[in-house]
Formats: C-alpha cells, structure tokens, sequence
C-alpha cells in the first residue's frame, strides 16, 4: 500500500517491515519494548507529516490523543443519539 | 440540528485465531475489494501499559458523482484510524472517523475483534452516522441500515482474502454449519439493527424562509439519493 507521500513509500515500506516483525515476533509475545523499530519510524514520520502539510491535511486534528471508547460513547451520545447499542458490552 | 443514526451491532466471525487477525490486519491493504484505498499510513504509535495505541490515515478515492462538485472539492476522502490493542485481554479495538466534510456527513465506526471460546475471532462493528445538512435526517432514515446490512459480506471478504493468503494453514475448522471454507466463510451475521434517529435543535429554529425551504428539498433529494454512496466512501470497512 503506497503512502500518502509519494516521496515516502520506501519508508514506509521499511517501517512496515519493521513493525510486522515486531508485533508477531515481539510485542504478541509480551515483550512491550518498541524501541526496535523507532529510527526508521521517526524518518517515515518526517516524511509522512512534511507530505501532510503539503497536501493541506488538518494536522490539528489529527495530534490529538487517541479516541478512547468511553470518550467515543460520550462524544456520540452527546449529537443526541438516542440509539444506544444493546448487547455491545457483552464483547468487552 | 445535528442528526445522528447509530447501528448495531454487525457481528462477522473470522475463522482464524485473534493473533491470526490482529496480524493480517496491519497487512489487509491491498486487497481485492480495496481498490478505493488509495494511501496508508501510521502517523502514530506507542506502547501504553502494556496496550499497543496506533493512529494511521488511510485516503480513498472519491467516487462523488457530478452533484458532489456542489458542496465541496474533488480531492481522496481522508479517514483516520485510532486502535487500542490489548495483548493480554486479547481485544483489539479500532475506531475510525473522516476528516473535513463533518457538516455533510460523519462517521464514526467502532469495531471490537475479541477471541470466541472456539478460538475464532469475533469483530463486533457499530456505526453512527450524523449529519448538519438541512433536511438530512430523513434522508438517513431512508437508506439507514440498508447499506450496512447489504456491505456485511463484501467488507470482510477483502479481509478474508488477506488472512488466507497470509496463513494459508491455519484457518480454524468450521465450527458452524453456516461457515464454509471458500469466500463466504466470514459470517455476517446482524443480530440486531435498528436506527435511532435524534436531533437536537441548537438554533436557527425561526429562519424558516422559502429559499431555505427550496434549499432544504433539493438537499434532501440529493442526500437521499446519494447517502448511501457517501456513507459507503468514509467507511474503512473495506
């Protein structure tokens, strides 16, 4: 899968290779140290972020923390959905 | 008026391990039904408490028929992905929402992949849809559901198809009788599906002019008419 930068798909490619190997060899095996992967990681980042702000891609947006499922619930419930999931709990 | 329509949930059974399916996930573009992703990317990632977090911005091409160029530029459809996976509960979930277009329309979707006693992976999905476009809401009623009943099977194939050529070995013996081994063999199954449909007022109650009247019939039109495909455009599922 190509990068959103065109400049960046070997990066990516490298970063992805990395990660692969680490999430299945690795972090599935409990060892949660991901330092493994942070060099290349950090170069396709500053690829990645320099394509972004080219491309005009709200970057606000996209730093804040990740969405988090009872911050997903609140911020659903509270556009007035009053169809709140029946039997959603049961897979948690 | 803000007008929000929440499905749930769309249960699809994988036959392969969690690990299995947390692995070909990072993996599942391309595929044969993804051919509307067009990027992918991780913009962010770290291990918090023993629970991998993950960000990535995926863009899609945007299929928007001509009426489109009205409300805003032809440009990919940028969706960002969030997930949280836990090792050692064996849950992983992602959330997924659209960038820009929020007035049109908004998806949110949350899946839930979780391990089944069987050893098979079970992903729960809900969806909520919400629109600021006047005169939208019924236009969500009108395809509501539909759309997300009818693309069960066709999202999780191009997943399917991903685990099977990265674990040709290992998929799990069909347990039951309405799985099968060839294509079909995730399970969509909708259990329960209903759409709430809610506004609330925040202002603009009294402005109700013929032009906004006029505005808000061709708005429905188009919305009703093209729902569907805009809904089908945000959504990752594929």
């Amino acid at each position: 899968m190509n990068s959103i930068g065109d400049d960046c798909n070997e990066l990516k490619k490298q970063y992805d290779a990395c990660f692969n190997n680490w999430f299945s060899e690795r972090f599935l095996k409990g060892e949660t140290d991901d330092s493994v992967c942070a060099p290349i990681f950090k170069v396709y980042q500053e690829c990645v972020k320099r394509a972004m702000r080219e491309q005009k891609i709200e970057l606000r947006e996209i730093e804040s923390d990740y969405t988090t499922a009872s911050e997903f619930d609140n911020n659903n419930s509270a556009t007035g959905s009053s169809g709140k999931p029946q039997g959603s709990q049961n897979k948690s | 008026m803000v007008v929000t329509a929440s499905t749930c949930c769309t249960e699809t059974v994988f036959d392969y391990s969690w690990i299995h399916v947390v692995s070909a996930y990072w993996n599942r573009y391309p595929n044969p039904s993804s051919t509307h992703v067009l990027t992918e990317d991780t913009i962010r990632r770290e291990v918090r408490d023993g629970k991998l977090y993950s960000r990535r911005l995926l863009s899609k091409t945007n299929p928007v028929p001509k009426w489109g160029a009205r409300f805003y530029n032809n440009l990919p459809v940028k969706i960002v992905e969030d997930s949280v996976l836990d090792p050692v509960k064996k849950t992983f979930t992602t959330f997924t929402r659209n960038l820009g277009m929020k007035k049109i329309m908004k998806v949110d979707e949350i899946v839930v992949y979780s391990e089944q006693k069987d050893g098979r992976t079970l992903a729960v999905r809900r969806a909520y849809i919400s629109s600021q476009v006047f005169g939208f809401s019924r236009a969500i009623r009108a395809f509501g559901i539909e759309r997300f009943k009818s693309n069960g099977h066709k999202a999780s194939n191009g997943f399917n198809y991903v685990l099977r050529r990265m674990f040709p070995q290992n998929q799990l013996a069909a347990s039951s009788p309405t799985t099968s081994v060839n294509s079909q063999s995730a399970v969509a199954n909708v259990t329960y599906s209903d759409m709430a449909v809610a506004s609330a007022n925040h202002s603009s109650t009294s402005s109700t002019t013929e032009a906004l009247k006029r505005t808000a019939k061709i708005s429905y039109e188009f919305c009703k008419g093209h729902a569907s495909k805009i809904a089908q455009l945000f959504s990752v599922k594929n």
